[in-house]
Order: structure tokens, then sequence, then C-alpha cells
């Protein structure tokens, strides 16, 4: 069967919208396009009604109560509301945040700047396999420590944190623990209660809704957690948020967790059964792949291999009917490989070979088949032009070599 | 990124792919760059010890596409030139050619450095090498 290219497979950046989530948000542009804050009115009615709804649906996503929603425009406003409102709110407390190397720059970067003002940072490193370890958490917690921010599952190599343990430590030496819970929402079975988490970033766009739309959840109870606002307005959403609310995108959000709630657990099985049939392909057909994070703590539907010998840049031009992403320096705006892999003790030249694919619902066996074929036929080639390729088949060890632009030959 | 179609044809058909004997007195290696840095190339000329005219390239590259095309092109550059008029190609006219992007120009640089190593090292086997004397 011929499948249909270009093939997505780049889920971690985005999902397509589900055509059930666009088809409930579709009346919301310009039928019932109330202001949910206008509350003399039907089509404010109407609004607010349906905002409602889906708050209910994404609180029961995470198990929280509707109420602990708060929305925003996407997970960098949730993650930067999170840190910010609550370093802001517990000043008094003390200054000083626990995060870790490998999370999402929304959260690396908003700690740099609060450290600017005044705050001290520490960023856990991680093991081999990606992950914190729980009890370098609590060693580093102070008296003045007053949030822990740790992400869920990582966007590029897919690796889960031990969320629930930090939860328990978090809980008993009385810190606030922050959640980018993006990559793993919807996907793998998040519970803010039984992991003791007070604050959740999520977002809708990768969870098959739409762009645009994210949100908050801000613990009410046990603690109760109060943020400072970064915008001010109109003091919508308990005063933490100011602005109109994304009338169409909250419900296209809301409709998208009802979806994944229903459908998590044959979703889970079916996105395992892919990122395997990928992953053993790979392996079988081509040697010196190296996975990158622990495969036992990882998302259902991702997969992070380096293809040593092959640039990860030069690799995506000759997959161009594949869309996946690299760690490669030169596909960053960076020009440096991945801090993430970087994190993990991967070397520089299996950063620059690395590739991400990120499997998602509309995927399908057929397009799995044909990645593994295009794959192994680019990498081939890539091969057979690599310098590296050739002289590790003569058995020279490349780490060893002295490496410079002025050098010469042998 | 947009690929002008020049970094496409040389990525597609890389011309002149392949190795020489390195230890052939009249084949000159420059392997330049680091697997770090996600660039390296190597770059092998035969070289005709009585009128110093290359007469064969031949390259392998660790890159991305503009790496590549900017290696490719260098062996096509180089052939039938003198080593003379061959160490006189500058970085600047490959990124002309190939229409790179500022972020691409140390592919040319790269490509360029691997031309005058390839050179230098046939110099040095030939013992007229300024560091051999």
């Amino acid at each position: 069967m011929a499948v249909k290219t270009p093939i997505y497979m780049d889920n971690h950046a985005t999902t397509p919208v589900d055509p059930r989530v666009l088809g409930a948000m579709l009346p919301f542009f310009n039928q019932n396009f109330g202001n949910s804050a206008s509350r003399n009115h039907a089509f404010g009615w109407t609004a607010e009604e349906a905002v409602e709804n889906a708050r209910g649906q994404i609180a029961r996503l995470v198990n929280a109560s509707p109420k602990e929603i708060i929305f925003t425009s996407g997970a960098t406003e949730s993650n930067n509301l999170a840190i910010k409102g609550a370093a802001e709110m517990y000043r008094e407390k003390g200054n000083h945040i626990i995060t870790q190397v490998t999370e999402h720059k929304a959260v690396l970067d908003t700690c740099k700047r609060l450290e600017k003002y005044g705050y001290e940072v520490t960023y856990l490193p991680v093991g081999k396999d990606g992950r914190v370890d729980p009890e370098e958490v609590r060693k580093a917690i102070t008296p003045k420590t007053i949030l822990i921010s740790i992400m869920y599952a990582n966007n590029e190599i897919g690796v889960v944190q031990p969320i629930a343990e930090i939860g328990k430590i978090a809980k008993e030496k009385g810190v606030l623990l922050h959640v980018d819970g993006v990559q793993a929402i919807g996907k793998i079975p998040v519970d803010v209660q039984a992991d003791n988490i007070d604050l959740l970033s999520m977002t809708a766009h990768k969870i098959y809704g739409p762009k645009g739309v994210g949100a908050l959840y801000v613990r009410r109870r046990n603690p109760r957690v109060q943020l400072s606002s970064i915008l001010d307005g109109g003091g919508h959403e308990r005063g933490m948020r100011s602005g109109t609310l994304n009338v169409p995108g909250i419900v296209g959000f809301g409709k998208a967790c009802e979806i994944c709630q229903n459908e998590m657990a044959a979703e889970s099985a079916r996105m395992i059964a892919l990122r395997e049939r990928l992953r053993k392909g790979l392996e079988s057909k081509l040697d010196e792949v190296y996975i990158n994070g622990s495969m036992e703590h990882h998302l259902p539907n991702n997969l992070n291999m380096s293809f040593a010998f092959v640039e990860g840049e030069s690799l995506l031009m000759g997959i161009n009917d594949i869309a996946v992403s690299s760690g490669s320096a030169c596909t960053s705006a960076t020009l440096e490989p991945s801090y993430v892999l970087k994190a993990l003790g991967v070397g520089e030249d299996l950063a620059h070979t690395s590739i991400r694919f990120g499997l998602g619902r509309f995927n399908t066996e057929e397009e799995v088949d044909y990645v593994v074929n295009r794959m192994y036929e680019v990498v081939s080639r890539l091969r057979e032009l690599s310098p590296l390729y050739e002289m590790a088949k003569e058995g020279v060890d490349i780490s060893k070599m002295q490496w410079g632009t002025a050098a010469s030959g042998h | 990124m947009a690929y002008s179609d020049k970094v496409i044809d040389h990525y597609n058909n890389p011309r002149n792919v392949g190795s020489l004997p390195k230890e052939d007195p009249n084949v000159g290696t420059g392997l330049v760059g680091a697997p770090e840095c996600g660039d390296v190339m190597k770059l092998q000329m035969k070289i005709n010890p009585a009128t110093h005219i290359i007469e064969e390239a031949k390259f392998k590259t660790f890159g991305c596409g503009s790496a590549i095309a900017s290696s490719s092109l260098a062996t096509e550059w180089v052939k039938g030139k003198t080593v003379e008029e061959a160490l006189a190609i500058k970085n600047t006219e490959i990124v002309k050619e190939l229409s790179l992007p500022p972020v691409k120009i140390h592919c040319s640089v790269l490509a360029e450095d691997a031309i005058k190593a390839a050179i230098g090292d046939w110099k040095k086997k030939r013992g007229d090498s300024p560091e051999a004397k």
C-alpha cells in the first residue's frame, strides 16, 4: 500500500487538531461567539457554560477540581506564571528554587531570569537514563526553598521523571511542586492528588487540540497555593490571569482532554506497538544506532535515536518526505547540539547524529515501515559518504584521534 | 532551512565520493573538522609529480548538506588545476557558488582548509613543505 507523503512524525512539537475537537470548536467562532465574562446576556452565558464545561474536562484528566484550572495562552505562559508567580508570592518565605537540567527552556530561562532578581536556583543533574534522583531533590531542599520544578516527561527523549516520589518529598518538606506536564498529560496517567503536584502546566496543541491555549492547575486545598499574576487587567481566572478567554480554544482543549482520557489505554497500547515496530525495524536494519534515555521510564510515543557517523541535519535533508527532529547543532537556532542529550552524557559527536521520532494518533504501521526503509536508505547512503564510518570500519578509534581544523590526514 | 538548488544537487548527486590510497606518494590527504563540531571532511588529491596538476580528487564528509556540497564542489574545482591554482581557491567563492547563508559559511571555510591540508600533506610527503625542512 502506498503511503501518503510527507509523513508527520514530530508529534512532540505539535499535533494536528483531531476532527472531533475541531467540530466542537467551530460553533464558538461565529455562532456562540460571546465573551465568557459578559454576565448580563445569553451570549456571555453560553460562552461561560462552554468554558466551565471544558474546565471540568481538563480537571478530570488530571484528577483536579475544575476551580483549580487557570486558562493561559499555552505552556510557556503556564510555566512562567507558575514559577514567577510562586517566586513573587512566597518571597518572604524564601528565595530558593530547585529544578533540573533537562527542563524545557520555558522553565530554565524563567529560573535564570529569577536568578538576576536575587533568587537562588539549584539545577540538579540527571543520570545517563535522563532521570533525576529524588534523593538529590531531598538533599537540595533548604529552609529557603519555596519551589521545586520538575517536568513529567521530557520533550526530546521522552523520559518520564519520578514525579510521585518527588511529590512525596515535596509534601513532606512543605515545598511546592510545579510540574511541566506538557508531554505527559493525555498520554500517560497524571494525577495531581496521587503525585502531590501543586502546580501543573498543560497545553492543548500537544494532545490534538488547538495552538494558543493552555492551562495551569493551581492547587486550592492542602495547601492552598497562591500566585502573583504576571498580567494586570480585568482579574479573570481568580485574579491569576487577566485577559478575555479564548473560548473556541478552550472548548477544543476540553474536548481534546476528554478524548485522551476516554481513549488513553487503547491509544497508549497502540503507540507502544508502533514505537516498538519502529525501534526494532531500525535496530535490525542498521548497526551503530543508540537509543538516548531510559526506555523503561518512557512516553509511549517517543523514540530518540543516534545514528552514529551521520550528521542529523544531512539526515533530515535526505528524509525530506518525513517530518522528524534532530538534536544536531545545525538544526538549532543556537548552533549548539542538544543540551538535553549533553546532560545525559551523550557525546557531542553522537548528539549531532540524533533523531527524535514523535509518534501520534494518526500514524499507521505502513507509515512506520516506510520511515524504517527511508531511514535505512539514507543512513546507508550517508555512511558511504562519511569519513568517520570508513575510519570506524578500519578500526580507528575516533574518540582518541586528535581533531582540529588544521589537522591533516592519518 | 531552505537550501539552494545547487546544494541540493550536490547533496543528492555528490561528485567524486570515495577514497584514494593514502600511502601513495602522489596522494595528499586532508582531514579537517571534528566530530564534536558536527563536521569532518576528508579530501584527497592525486597530483602529478612532474606537472603538479591535480589529476584526481575524492572526498568523504560527515556534516550537514552544506558541508557535503562544499566538499563535493571543492573536488570538482580542484580537478585539472595545478597545486598553485587550487591553493588560490577562496571559501568566499564556494559561498557564492552554492549561495550559502551566513550560518553555513564555516562549511566553506572547512572546504578551503581541506584543500590546503591535502596539498600540505602531499608537499610534506615530497619533503618540500616548510615544516619538513
